[in-house]
């Protein structure tokens, strides 16, 4: 038996159920990181005036800008490799893909740089409230990262059999995956000014 | 986003998807030069989301579709917005009160 509406919508929702699922799925992850968010804003009214500011100032604002551009980079190839697929192009679907994944790689090259930085420099979770927020973010965003990056590779290479059986099913695998990991980019456009700038 | 789409649609998609990859560009630029501007940190803190909510809207809306998203995806993303906000406003408040009790 084939599971209903992975490609034709749903009459009531106008949408296929993967779809669907995604975003409740992400509404929730909204409120995963607003709970942090929502941690950020007491622990620095919490702490003592001008105190975070001068606290992220070890933070390396180039590297985290660079960061940003990366990601910026590998939302756009992400969709990309959707648009190629839509207009039926497999090759420049798994080129687009391959950069995004490299962009993913990159990124976390760089986390991992700023992180034994910090700690060389002796800076832990535990020095201050700041950097206990800072590294549950990032850490957790580059979580996610790790996350996206084994779906994206699967449909990258294993999972793109599917192209040839049901070419529609894995376009709007794409799509999902797709919007995944536009969300982590939008996070990180967040925790960028509000963990280096201000 | 509907899944019928021609080629031409999907190529003016790809036009505005690089439009929108230049002003993401443009604004992270903006964002890092306005942390140098002599400011309170109110004021800062303002313009920082402001830019990063335009950024934001940017990404949903074109790179996820939401601009010519079906409406029950919309009506999920304003309840979640509303708890988000409700979120948000906790710590305000504690903080407030704080203030008020001196």
């Amino acid at each position: 038996m084939n599971i209903p509406y992975t490609v034709e919508e749903r009459p009531d929702t106008g949408l296929y159920n993967a779809k669907l699922g995604v975003w409740l799925f992400l509404a929730s992850e909204v409120m995963l990181f607003g709970g942090l968010f929502s941690a950020y804003i007491f622990l620095r009214f919490g702490a003592p005036a001008g105190a975070f500011h001068e606290w992220g100032q070890e933070l390396n604002v180039p590297l985290a800008t660079f960061n940003t551009m990366i990601l910026i980079t590998s939302s756009v190839t992400m969709v990309m490799s959707w648009a190629s697929l839509k207009l039926n192009d497999f090759k420049k679907f798994k080129l687009y893909m391959g950069v995004t994944l490299l962009c993913a790689l990159v990124f976390l090259f760089i986390k991992y740089l700023e992180y034994t930085a910090k700690f060389d420099h002796h800076i832990y979770p535990s020095t201050n409230t700041f950097y206990a927020i800072y590294f549950t973010l990032t850490g957790l965003h580059g979580l996610h990262i790790i996350g996206g990056m084994a779906v994206l590779f699967y449909l990258w290479l294993p999972g793109n059999k599917m192209w040839n059986s049901d070419p529609e099913q894995f376009t709007n695998r794409i799509e999902i995956v797709g919007l995944y990991w536009h969300f982590v980019d939008l996070v990180w456009i967040f925790l960028f000014p509000i963990l280096y700038l201000l | 986003m509907s899944n019928s789409h021609d080629s031409s649609d999907i190529k003016n998609h790809i036009k505005v998807y690089l439009y929108v990859f230049g002003a993401l560009a443009i604004l992270t630029v903006l964002t890092v030069a306005a942390s140098y501007l002599k400011l309170s940190d109110g004021e800062a803190i303002l313009l920082a989301l402001i830019i990063a909510s335009v950024k934001g809207s940017l990404v949903a809306g074109y790179f996820m579709h939401l601009i010519s998203e079906r409406a029950m995806i919309v009506w999920i993303l304003m309840l979640t917005s509303g708890f988000f906000f409700v979120l948000m406003l906790i710590p305000m408040l504690s903080y407030i009160d704080q203030a008020r009790l001196g």
